[in-house]
């Protein structure tokens, strides 16, 4: 199950597990089948929460406002606090029945007006908490496990049916033997993509997300876990076929790659623009077709850059051979760059 | 984007700090989500209705708050104003904007009783 969004509840499968699914418990915390992570939160003991960056503690503010007398309708105040960007915001909100007369706090002046004893005041706690925070907190981890390991992650990323496949055994095949390469699978069922990539000689996890639309960085991270990429090898995930919902999560890759095939339509950029601005680099695939199809290159590229300025863009053919070169030199150019960044190396040992 | 999903982390996040704070209620929940984030407001309200049943956030009010898009212009040097990912510069009308704020996600703080 996707930890952010809920989808796919329960039925992530990841090839290997007996039953690979994440649970809930009682108390609402829920985690992971087969591991045990310090640094995940949901672990039944409560650490509070986590803070988004700049935000240095939650606090508890009181509005303490003072009241004209006979103002004991239920209140509406205006409240003014400052976000640490600077950002000035107000809003109105109830109290709930409780003012504050100088030194003598009125519990339930609401439209009943009686006085409830024991009634509680109501406190206002900060969190700012990004809604994707615990996403970002497995990608961080799949990045630093990259990072120690010396290796090179792409995130393939486009619709079903653009060649991602295809590219990325045409890919395999001209990578090895010099540039080690595994592969996380990501589709709805089966485990055909997964199969296709071993049949290439590299090494394939297939995660199937069942309901779910996109991979999320805690299911790469336990795959990562099953795979065990070697160091110093270039990690391709290909993404579930979908150019909407994966845009918006980091798995802990390197870099997000969008390939678009010449029998789409050449606005497909400004049609799905969060995923052309999340992307850094765009594949424009089956060029072969180009002379059987009423596409607009130009145009399409142009698309792309409105959506994306800093977008590189390359021309390929899987199938037939064109381009492949140049996007391969991209590959190996940041897996040798991943290389030599290594993080933590590690005990020599003989290679 | 899947907007129950959002909800469900929203009201994750939001049981996690009332049982930190031994709340016995949550009264409200504010968000702060950007104008060029990638949520539908009305689907997200709609779906936190739905998932709050049943939880310490049953009762509570959902209040969203639109932090404005915000871009640097290349060619204007400047920082301007974004309605929506994809506009070109309101000064100079060029699409080399490099978006700095706006696409945010927050649960903001809560109320709590």
């Amino acid at each position: 199950m996707c930890t952010t969004c809920g989808c796919g509840h329960g039925e992530t499968k990841i090839e290997g597990d007996a039953h690979g699914h994440a649970h809930r418990h009682a108390g609402g915390s829920e985690h992971g089948h087969d591991h045990d992570h310090d640094h995940d939160h949901e672990h039944g003991h409560d650490h509070g929460h986590e803070h988004a960056p700049g935000c240095g503690h939650d606090h508890v503010h009181h509005h303490g406002h003072a009241h004209e007398q006979g103002d004991d309708a239920a209140h509406v105040h205006d409240h003014e606090h400052v976000l640490a960007d600077g950002t000035v915001v107000r809003h109105s909100h109830d109290h709930g029945g409780v003012a504050v007369h100088g030194d003598h706090v009125h519990f339930g002046v609401g439209a009943a007006h009686a006085h409830a004893p024991g009634m509680s005041q109501t406190r206002m706690v900060q969190i700012e908490q990004d809604i994707l925070a615990k996403n970002n907190q497995h990608a961080r981890f799949n990045r630093e496990f990259l990072a120690e390991r010396g290796i090179f992650a792409v995130n393939l990323v486009s619709s079903p049916g653009s060649g991602k496949t295809t590219l990325l055994t045409e890919s395999i095949q001209r990578l090895l033997p010099a540039t080690p390469v595994t592969v996380i699978e990501g589709d709805q069922q089966t485990a055909n993509d997964a199969e296709r990539i071993r049949a290439t000689g590299a090494r394939a996890l297939q995660i199937n997300t069942g309901k779910g639309c996109h991979l999320d960085a805690s299911m790469v991270e336990r795959a990562l876990e099953r795979l065990q990429p070697p160091d110093k090898s270039v990690l391709f995930i290909e993404n579930v076929g979908n150019l909407v919902c994966p845009a918006a999560f980091d798995l802990g890759e390197a870099h997000k790659v969008v390939v678009l095939s010449v029998t789409e339509g050449e606005d497909k950029p400004l049609k799905y623009p969060d995923m052309f601005k999340a992307a850094t680099l765009m594949l424009l695939n089956k060029v072969d077709l180009l002379p059987y199809v009423s596409f607009d290159v130009a145009k399409c590229i142009e698309y792309a850059r409105r959506v994306n300025p800093a977008i590189e863009v390359m021309q390929v053919s899987a199938t037939k051979g064109d381009g492949m070169d140049t996007w391969l030199a991209w590959v190996r150019l940041h897996a040798v760059t991943a290389k030599h960044a290594r993080t933590q190396p590690k005990v020599a040992t003989a290679e | 984007m899947h907007e129950m999903s959002l909800a469900e982390g929203i009201v994750q996040i939001v049981e996690t700090t009332a049982r930190a704070n031994d709340a016995r209620a949550v009264r409200a929940v504010w968000l702060a989500l950007g104008a060029l984030s990638h949520v539908e407001h009305e689907s997200l309200r709609f779906s936190f209705d739905v998932v709050k049943h049943g939880t310490v956030a049953h009762d509570a009010r959902l209040e969203i708050e639109i932090t404005p898009g915000r871009a640097w212009c290349m060619p204007c040097a400047e920082s301007v104003d974004l309605a929506r990912l994809g506009d070109a510069c309101p000064r100079c009308g060029s699409h080399q904007l490099q978006v700095t704020q706006g696409e945010e996600m927050r649960v903001k703080e809560i109320e709590i009783a």
